[in-house]
Parts: C-alpha cells; sequence; structure tokens
C-alpha cells in the first residue's frame, strides 16, 4: 500500500511536466495511477476484509500493516495499516479517482494554462486521502487530513481570476482549518492519555480509556468538532456550498465522494470504541440530525442544480454521521453501505451536472429545459443517480436506506422516544432527499412550457463514461447487493454482538415496518415535488435570519476590526514607542522579580579598588552627562569618546591590559570614523527642537540604570560557586600553550564563540560597504599612475576670510612636484590639502607600525596584544597613511581589497577549525609544535595562532572597509557635487579667482 | 562577592545616559547612546570579574585566584570590536539618510500609520458577489480588486 501511496504523491510530483509535454491527455495518465490502486484494492480485497479487525499488528491475523520509524524521540511514526474500514473508503478514493481524472480530459479546454499544477494538486489530493485512510497514527492522520485541507483550498480557488472562487476557497481554508486545529489537541489529548499514537492500539484500549472520564470526553468531543467541520455539518455547513465554485470535477471528487467523507470517517473509526463518551451523542446524532433536515429543506429552495446537489450533499453527510456514529453493529453495517451507495450516486450526478454545465452553459434550472431529448444517455444515467439517491428499488442507495430505516426501527424499539425523534427526523429528511432528487432531475432535463429548449450540444461517449460506470456500479450493487455486503460486513465485528442477529445487505427484506416507511416516505416525497410551487412559497416565508454563512462573515468581520486596532495601537510605526515598550518591561519585569522574590544582596562593598579608579570613574560619568548636553555634533562624539578612554584606563587599573589597548585602539579608529562618516552633516546637532518627553526619557534612562544596578548587585550576590575560570591559567598555559590567558580564551577555550563574533564583523564591514557604495562593494582600486597631480581633494568652495583665502591661494601658488617624495601618491592630493611634515613623519612610522601590529598578533599567544589589537593597529597604520595622503594613498597602501581581507580572514579562521578534524582531532583542537632553528633557537607554535592570524585579517579588512566607505568613497563623491571647475566656465558665481589658480 | 560602587555607578550612568540619547529622533545622538550602552556593558562584565587584580598573564607562581578574572575579559574584548563594527554600521545609515533624505532623524513608518487608519472593509472579502450558475463565463469576464489587475495579468 506504501507503493501506491508513493506513486500518487510521485506522479502528481511530475504532473505538471507531463502536462506541458503533452497536454489534456495527460489527465488519462493521472487517473492510470489511481486505477492501478484500484486494481490492486480489489485484487488484495481479502487480505483486508479477511483479517480480524480490531487485532493488533503481530498477532496472527492481524490486517496488513507497515511501519516505518520517524522520530521515535517525538512518538512519531509513518505507521500504515489496512482494514476493512480503510478498504472500503479506499474503493471511493482510488475508484471514483480514477473516473474524475479520467473525465477531466474531457472536461477542461486543452489550451488550459493552468491544468498542469490542478492535474498535480487533484491528484496529490488523491494521494493525501488515501494516506488519511490508511494511516494507523494520530499525528500521522492530522497530517494528512491538513493536507487534504490545504489542497482542497487551492483545488477550489482554480480559477483565481474569479473572487467567488478565491472567497469560497478561503473561507473552506479557514474553516476547515478551525476544525483541524481543534481536532489537533483532542487527538494529542488522546495519545497523551494512552500513552501511544497508534490508532489500532487506543481503539484496542479505548473500553480503559473513556473509564478516564472528563478527560476523554473532552479529548473525543474535540476531535468531533473537526470532523463535523470537515464533514459541512450544522454549524460549518455553509462552507460546501460555497465550495461550488470549484470545478465540478473537484466538486465531484473533494465535496461528494472523499473529502467531506474524512469526518464521517473519522467518526466511522472511532465509534466502536467512544461513542459511549458524554458529547458523542449530542454532537453525532443531534447535529447530524438537523443537517440532515436543514441541508434536505435548503436544497429545495435552489436554482442552481449544482447548489441543489450541494445542500443534498449536507443533508447526506449528516445523515451518514448520525448512521455511523450510532455505535452498534447495524448503525455500522448500513453506515458504511450508505457511504458506498452515496459516493457513487453524488460523485455520478455532479458529474453529469458537470456535462450539462459544459455542453449548454448554464446549471440554472430556470433556463434549462428539453435536455432530456438532447442526450438519452446522460438523461438515464442523472436518473439512475438520482434515483439511488431517492432510495428507489433496485439500486444501492435503496438497499442502503432500507438497511438504516431497519437500524433505527431497532433503535426505537430498544430506546424509546429518543429513538422515534431520531426515526422521524430521518424518515423526513428520506422524504426531503427524495423531493430534491426529483427536483433535480426535473430541474435539469424536463420540458419546461415557457423556457426554450436549451441548447446543447452532443456528449462525446468519453465524457460520459465516467458518471455511466458509477451509475452501472449503482445498479449492479444494488440488484446484487452480496459483494457490498462481503465488504462491509468485517467492521461491524469491531462492535460486541448485541444478541440480536446479524443485519445484512439485501434488495429485499420482507414485509418489515422499514419497507413501509419507504413507501410512506416515496409518497410524501413525490407530494412534496408534485406541490413545488406552494412549499417554494411556503418556505420564502423563513428567509433570512442567522444563517451559518452570515455568522461566519460576521466572526471574520469581528477579527478583522480587532486586528486592525490592535494592530493600530501596538505598531505605532514609531521607533521610539517600541523602545519606551521594550524598555519599560525590561525594568519592571526583573525589577517586579526582585521586589517579589526577595533575592540576596551584597554584604560587603568597596567604594574603590583604587583612587585612581575613581577618578576614572568622575571623569566618565562627567563625560556622559556632557554628551547629554552637548549640541554641537562633535562635541557629543567627543565627550563619547572621553568616555571611551576613561573605561581603557579603568581596563588598565582593573589588571587587563589587553582590553585597556584595545580600547584605545578602538576608540581612536571610531573617532576618526565618526569624523570622517558625520562631516557632511551639519554642525548643530539638531535640525529641529529635540523631540518632547525629555522627562519622560530621563525618568526611563534613571530607571534603566537603576535597574542594571539592582541586577548586577543582586545577581552577584547570589553567586555560590567558585569562578569557571579559575580552571583557565592551567588550562591555558597547559593545554593552549600561551601564558596570555585572555588571548588563549579567545583563540582556543572559547573559539566558537570568536569565529561567530569574526563572522559578524565581516557582515558588518560589508554592510557598511554597501550603504555607502550601494551598487558592488567599490572593490576596484584606483592607482596613483592614473591620477592628475594636485587633483584630489580641492578645496572648491572659497573661504570667506581674507586670511584663509590668502593662504589658500600661496598654497596653490606652488607647482606640484611630478616625481613622488615622501608617499606614493601624496602628489596627487591637491595643494592646500598637503602637510609635508605629516607626509615624512607617515612615511618614517608606517612600516614601523605594521611590524609591530603583526608582532602583537604573534606575541599576542603570551604576552599582552593578539588578532585584534594587532589588526585595529595595522587599521590604524592605513588611516595615517590615508589621512595624511588621501584616498589614491590608501588605495596604494591597500595591495589586496577589503572584501579578500575579510575573505582570507574567515577562511584562514575557518581552516584552523576544520583541518584538526581532518587530521583526526576535534575541531578547533590546537597543538604545539616544538621546532629549533640554527640561529634562532628553540622555538614553540601553537597552531591557534592561525585561527587568530584570521582575526588579524578580518579586522584589518573591517578597518579598511570603514575608511574607505566613509573617506575615500564619501570624498569621491562631494567632488563629484561640486565638480573641479574648468577654465572659462565657472561653476558657481563668487569664483572669479579660481580663474588664475596655477594648474 | 565584593561590590564594587564605583564600577556600578559608572555602569549605572552609561546605561542611564545611554537609554536617554537612544530615545531621541538625532540618529547621531542614537549612535553615541548605543556606544555609551556597550561601554556601560563593558563595565558592567568588567564588575563581574571582583576586585582588582594582577594582569592574566601566566606565571606559574601565581595562585588562579589572584589573577583579574579573564573570562569576562574575553567577553569584553569581543565586545569592544562588535561594538566597533555596530557604530559603523551606524555611520552608514546616518551617512545614508543624510544622503539620500538631507535627514539625521528616525522617522515615523508611515505605512504602519495607514494601517491604524484603514477601515475594516476589504474589497476581496466584502464586496457582492454576483450568482454564478456556470462555471464557462467568457474569458474577459474579470473581477479582479481594481488596484491588483495590472499586476496579476502579467504573471498570466
Amino acid at each position: 500500500m506504501l507503493v501506491v501511496l508513493a506513486l500518487l504523491f510521485l506522479v502528481a510530483f511530475v504532473a505538471p511536466w507531463i502536462f506541458r509535454k503533452i497536454g489534456r491527455s495527460t489527465f488519462y495518465i493521472l487517473a492510470a495511477v489511481p486505477a492501478a490502486g484500484f486494481v490492486w484494492l480489489m485484487a488484495t480485497f481479502d487480505r483486508y476484509t479477511g483479517a480480524e479487525q480490531g487485532a493488533l499488528a503481530g498477532a496472527p491475523n492481524a490486517p496488513p500493516s507497515e511501519t516505518i520509524a520517524w522520530i521515535p524521540e517525538l512518538k512519531l511514526e509513518l505507521a500504515f495499516r489496512m482494514d476493512t474500514l480503510s478498504a472500503v473508503l479506499s474503493i471511493l478514493i482510488l475508484g471514483v479517482g480514477a473516473l474524475v481524472l479520467f473525465y477531466c480530459a474531457r472536461y477542461f479546454k486543452v489550451q488550459d494554462p493552468n491544468i498542469g499544477p490542478f492535474g498535480a494538486q487533484l491528484l496529490a489530493f488523491a494521494g493525501a486521502m488515501f494516506g488519511l485512510v490508511i494511516t494507523d497514527d494520530l499525528i500521522m492522520l492530522y497530517i494528512f487530513w491538513e493536507l487534504t485541507t490545504v489542497l482542497s483550498y487551492l483545488l477550489i480557488g482554480y480559477a483565481r481570476n474569479r473572487l467567488a472562487a478565491r472567497r469560497s476557497a478561503l473561507q473552506a481554508l479557514m474553516v476547515t482549518t478551525f476544525g483541524g486545529l481543534t481536532m489537533l489537541i483532542g487527538l494529542i489529548m488522546v495519545g497523551q492519555t494512552a500513552g501511544t499514537y497508534r490508532i489500532s492500539e487506543i481503539m484496542a484500549r479505548a473500553p480503559e480509556l473513556v473509564q478516564q472520564g472528563m478527560l476523554i470526553d473532552v479529548a473525543i468531543f474535540l476531535i468531533l468538532v473537526g470532523a463535523v467541520s470537515k464533514s459541512a455539518l450544522v454549524p460549518f455547513h455553509f462552507w460546501l456550498p460555497a465550495a461550488m465554485a470549484a470545478p465540478t470535477p473537484v466538486s465531484a471528487y473533494l465535496h461528494a465522494a472523499a473529502m467531506v467523507k474524512a469526518g464521517v470517517y473519522l467518526v466511522a473509526r472511532l465509534a466502536p470504541g467512544f461513542s459511549t463518551t458524554a458529547y458523542w451523542d449530542w454532537t453525532v446524532l443531534g447535529l447530524g440530525l438537523l443537517t440532515m433536515l436543514a441541508g434536505g429543506w435548503l436544497a429545495l429552495k435552489q436554482f442552481d442544480l449544482k447548489l441543489i446537489l450541494a445542500y443534498g450533499t449536507v443533508s447526506q453527510l449528516g445523515f451518514l454521521m448520525m448512521v455511523v456514529g450510532l455505535g452498534n453493529r447495524d448503525g455500522a453495517l448500513a453506515g458504511l453501505a450508505l457511504l458506498l451507495a452515496h459516493g457513487f450516486f453524488k460523485a455520478t450526478l455532479f458529474l453529469v451536472v458537470g456535462i450539462i454545465d459544459h455542453q449548454s452553459g448554464t446549471r440554472d434550472i430556470r433556463k434549462l429545459s428539453g435536455l432530456y431529448r438532447s442526450s438519452k444517455p446522460l438523461f438515464a444515467v442523472a436518473v439512475i443517480g438520482a434515483a439511488s439517491m431517492a432510495g428507489l428499488p433496485p439500486l444501492l442507495g435503496f438497499v442502503a436506506k432500507e438497511t438504516v430505516y431497519e437500524t433505527f426501527v431497532h433503535e426505537a424499539e430498544k430506546s424509546g422516544a429518543v429513538g422515534y425523534l431520531l426515526l422521524a427526523g430521518i424518515v423526513i429528511g428520506s422524504m426531503l432527499t427524495f423531493a430534491y432528487s426529483a427536483r433535480f432531475v426535473w430541474g435539469g432535463f424536463a420540458y419546461k412550457p415557457n423556457v426554450r429548449k436549451t441548447a446543447f450540444t452532443p456528449v462525446p461517449p468519453s465524457f460520459l463514461a465516467a458518471p455511466a460506470v458509477l451509475a452501472a456500479a449503482t445498479v449492479l450493487a444494488g440488484l446484487w447487493p452480496g459483494p457490498a455486503d462481503k465488504a462491509v460486513q468485517p467492521y461491524v465485528t469491531l462492535y460486541e454482538p448485541d444478541g440480536a442477529p446479524d443485519g445484512h445487505l439485501a434488495l429485499w427484506h420482507g414485509l418489515t415496518p422499514a419497507l413501509g416507511l419507504t413507501a410512506v416516505t416515496l409518497a410524501v416525497g413525490y407530494l412534496l415535488f408534485r406541490f413545488r410551487g406552494q412549499v417554494g412559497s411556503f418556505q420564502d416565508r423563513f428567509s433570512g435570519g442567522l444563517t451559518g454563512e452570515r455568522a461566519y462573515r460576521g466572526i471574520v468581520g469581528v477579527l478583522d476590526e480587532t486586528a486592525v486596532w490592535i494592530t493600530g495601537r501596538t505598531q505605532r510605526g514609531s521607533l521610539i514607542y517600541y523602545l519606551f515598550v521594550i524598555l519599560g518591561v525590561a525594568v519592571v519585569t526583573p525589577i517586579s522579580a526582585v521586589i517579589l522574590l526577595d533575592p540576596p544582596w551584597p554584604d560587603s562593598w568597596v567604594l574603590a579598588d583604587s583612587p585612581a579608579q575613581l577618578v576614572a570613574g568622575a571623569g566618565i560619568i562627567l563625560a556622559a552627562l556632557g554628551a547629554i548636553r552637548a549640541n554641537k555634533r562633535f562635541l557629543a562624539v567627543l565627550m563619547v569618546s572621553v568616555t571611551g578612554y576613561g573605561i581603557a584606563l579603568i581596563f588598565a587599573l582593573q589588571g587587563a591590559p589587553d582590553l585597556a589597548l584595545t580600547q584605545m585602539l578602538v576608540e581612536t579608529i571610531a573617532l576618526v570614523a565618526i569624523v570622517l562618516a558625520l562631516r557632511s552633516l551639519p554642525a548643530r546637532l539638531w535640525l529641529r527642537a529635540p523631540g518632547g518627553f525629555k522627562l519622560l526619557r530621563a525618568l526611563l534612562g534613571v530607571a534603566v540604570g537603576g535597574a542594571m544596578v539592582v541586577i548586577a548587585m543582586t545577581s552577584m550576590a547570589a553567586r555560590t560557586q567558585l569562578p569557571v575560570s579559575l580552571e583557565f591559567p592551567s588550562l591555558a598555559y597547559d593545554d593552549g600553550g600561551g601564558a596570555n590567558i585572555v588571548n588563549v580564551t579567545l583563540v582556543d577555550i572559547r573559539a566558537w564563540d570568536t569565529f561567530g563574533e569574526i563572522s559578524v564583523l565581516a557582515i558588518a564591514a560589508t554592510g557598511v560597504a554597501s550603504l555607502i557604495f550601494v551598487r558592488s562593494r567599490g572593490d576596484k582600486r584606483t592607482r596613483a599612475a592614473g591620477v592628475a597631480s594636485g587633483s584630489v581633494d580641492r578645496i572648491t568652495e572659497l573661504p570667506q576670510r581674507h586670511g584663509d583665502k590668502a593662504a589658500l591661494l600661496t598654497a596653490r601658488r606652488f607647482a606640484t612636484v611630478a616625481k613622488e617624495t615622501w608617499l606614493v601618491a601624496g602628489r596627487t592630493l591637491a595643494p592646500e590639502r598637503r602637510s609635508i611634515i605629516f607626509e615624512v613623519v607617515t612615511r618614517l612610522l608606517f612600516h614601523s607600525v605594521i611590524i609591530f601590529s603583526i608582532y602583537l598578533l604573534l606575541a599576542g599567544h603570551n604576552a599582552p596584544g593578539g588578532g585584534f589589537a594587532g589588526g585595529l593597529l595595522a587599521g590604524l597604520a592605513l588611516t595615517v597613511r590615508y589621512l595624511a595622503g588621501g584616498r589614491v594613498e590608501l588605495a596604494e597602501a591597500s595591495p589586496v581589497s577589503a572584501g579578500f581581507l575579510l575573505g582570507a580572514g574567515l577562511c584562514t579562521a575557518s581552516l584552523s577549525a576544520v583541518v584538526p578534524l581532518v587530521l583526526g582531532g576535534g575541531i578547533f583542537q590546537s597543538a604545539i609544535l616544538h621546532f629549533s632553528l640554527p640561529v634562532f633557537g628553540d622555538h614553540k607554535f601553537v597552531t591557534s595562532t592561525f585561527f587568530d592570524i584570521g582575526v588579524y585579517l578580518v579586522v584589518v579588512g573591517l578597518v579598511l572597509d570603514v575608511l574607505r566607505s566613509f573617506g575615500a568613497e564619501i570624498d569621491e563623491r562631494s567632488e563629484d557635487q561640486h565638480p573641479i571647475p574648468h577654465r572659462g566656465r565657472p561653476h558657481e558665481a563668487p569664483e572669479p579667482v579660481e580663474e588664475g589658480v596655477a594648474r | 562577592m565584593t561590590v564594587n560602587i564605583t564600577l556600578l555607578a559608572v555602569m549605572g550612568v552609561l546605561v542611564a545616559v545611554g537609554v536617554y540619547l537612544i530615545l531621541e529622533r538625532s540618529l547621531t545622538r542614537v549612535m553615541l547612546g548605543l556606544m555609551l550602552l556597550a561601554n556601560g556593558a563593558n563595565i558592567l562584565l568588567l564588575s563581574t570579574g571582583g576586585a582588582a587584580g594582577l594582569a592574566p598573564l601566566y606565571r606559574s607562581d601565581i595562585a588562579p585566584e589572584d589573577y583579574n578574572d579573564p573570562l569576562p575579559q574575553a567577553l569584553i574584548l569581543t565586545s569592544i570590536v562588535i561594538s566597533f563594527a555596530v557604530t559603523a554600521f551606524m555611520l552608514g545609515i546616518i551617512y545614508r539618510s543624510w544622503v539620500l533624505g538631507r535627514q539625521d532623524e528616525v522617522q515615523d513608518d508611515i505605512e504602519d500609520r495607514r494601517v491604524r487608519n484603514q477601515s475594516s472593509f476589504d474589497a476581496e472579502d466584502d464586496t457582492a458577489i454576483p450568482v454564478e450558475t456556470t462555471e464557462f463565463v467568457p474569458e474577459d469576464a474579470d473581477e479582479r480588486p481594481a488596484g491588483k489587475k495590472t499586476k496579476q495579468r502579467g504573471s498570466r
């Protein structure tokens, strides 16, 4: 059976390609798949009916089952099991599925571009449905269940340019998913209570589970909500008629034969064990009866043939639900027979409607007339289907309905008033069924005096084949009910025998009360049809009122409004508002925890570790407060920098040389970067008055700061264990081979953290570059050779003060030297930008600094330094080169691009993680290599240095990216905005002085 | 363990000022606020390492307790460089926002305001549907909402 299941999905998967190749005829290929499955099912049918139905897997005569472990930890397994109930459902799923797909090949237009996905979805639906009935696991059941829901959504919405189709698809999805989710809760409750999700085991232990009382009662009720919504029972019935916006083959398959039967299947599956739970009767029998009557009543009001069938289906589903949910042997027999009968005749009738619509262009019974003469075979098929629905002999529908009557007559005799009520309801429902069946045939085919005979193109035999086969099955199974009886009989054995002789499906039971009821049904039904005019005007008096559809629209409307309201209240679009909320929560939560839980408070305090720390702290606090007051951009930046340098001092005092070094370097580079980036912004910090809520912001700031202090104090006081880092010194020295414990921690003990961090650095660097360069990473370098001397960074706006103006002109009067002097690209800088002293110093310092940075990198394992500090220092050297020689100088100073550095760094770090793995060690494992060189003596090399080299490269790449972006690129852009004026074409009015500049 | 009041006070002030600044509209001040918050977090980490001690450079004659705790130090080192990257990224954003909009301000999201004021009527959900009694309507019958027409036509 797994082969069939897999085949259905696999072919569905490739179906769109086949459609593209051979077009509409692909439906024949698709039909062959379930057809083959059907043949297999028939060939092996005895194995399912012959087995002992309730036996668990492993027992001698158990139904065939297959189990594949999936996630054993979650008790999830792919368990499948085919017993009689599954097999009977599979007849409908595979048989009707094959016929419907066959029918599709004539139904759709040849050139319809959407049939590829449609065919695939329809076949996949067959797979999902087949999976649903053969799975033996509650969770799998749910998965297949929702799979059918989703596919049904896609299939109903096939005509996506039609509003009706889109809306009904969504409605069906919402209603059935609501039920599905409710059901999932119930399934999990049952599964957890039973300790297993295997359906067969749960059913075997049902009597013991029912003893649990309330819990199982509720769980079963929740599951029934799912079944009721899927099978379109009141109050969820409205989605089914709306779903008639689907193409008719879909209605025939999903909404008559297969999907809506999923709920009935579930009830039939659970009924043998759980029909005695508290809410069962009310849900299944009560709603079933209500649905049967409401559906029949509404079907009589319809003018659209398809809607007559749709409401008829609603009615029949209620009927079916009652019968299979009755919970005894008779009900089981009758229910399954009715299930088969309904699948056959309803699919037949839908396919007939599809043909009528296809050939005549309408389904409105007020426009159709005289069709019985246009196509006799079609008429015959329709009459057989409708007669079976109405319960006329000698058809399968009659056989089934007789058995149902028999069952409920017995039930009434046994349980008195309630039983009689149910019996009466069923008889009335059947009368309505007869009436709308007649209305269907009359409406679709009869000659109506006032209506013009409908134009009707002849029906090709291949189009009619599918409904004809179903009609033939209806007749044959009615005349010879033996095989059907044999097929459904084993299911009955799941119930305890109740003493009465077992019923059988038969055409003739003798003169029984049931036969009498049938006669009454037919007579009253005929009268209802005969006086349809009077019935119609009677019905019209009851129009309006609360319908399920209206309630649904109302609920969805309220949900929409609530969503808009809540979104409007919470999603203000203001970052500040969000921050207020987030920070407010961040204050309130821990502080309430402190108040409620009374955590320990520290018992030993110290003002400061040293007087110097106190001074540094005071400086930081003052600078931070100054940052608030500063109204000039760079003053505020400077204040923040002061806090940074102060913190570097605190680090140094605390015994953290690495931190002090790194903090100093970072603070310096950050200062340069900020100045470079913000130079084009106005000096004043506020373009308009700073926003309100000043007091509120201050309060929140103080609250957050205070909360942090409280959290810090309580968490430090709560410490009970010795710090893990007491192990670090020996770990670092003995295992990591380095004396600098912090550095070894970074590159070895906690290398994963560092690896994550350098990845973030690479991402941030790329982010910066892409924010500034926008189109690319801008890794192309401009070489000095192609740049004219003195062309870079020329001052274009003349200074206002006379002295400055004179200085500028003097500077420009010096001719630029063509030959490079101190810096490679120094000559390219505009003369007024150059500083010879700076160039000389840079020339002298640059290489020493680079060498020193490499020393820091390599020595970092044992002395303060390491990849971060080294990389930052190298970055600082590049910064100096840029400041002294301009952007071309920076390009000359960096022989490889920043992107390359980042990539190479990450690559090196990754290799140092992976290579040990290849060599048989653990990831990031380091080794200590001892070697001696002739002149340099004995040496020790630790392989984690490679990781540090990666860090170094990434950091250099980051700094380079920052310089290129905020320095070089912004330079270039501001030059583009003020192009260097050419002779005779002054750029702007006040620039005549420019003319005289010696170039 | 012993609590250092100076460090805690510095941390508290840095965080408080940082929060005050990130609640502003000026992007530059937001960036400065973030820098201060990062500094505050670093001090917090540092204070968990206990009292000042020897630099964590291994010598066999030093007991592990005498070093300043190396673990917070490693964490802070990571944090310092990451905050630099964040600052650089913020700078990129500030520059871009200035170039594009001549603004150095956090803007309100206008789309969100539009959402708040929209009505709950949705053409897709709430318009009346004509009764259809056939699937085989002419090709040009098109009931798509006006706004979506052009978009969907392309994908057809």
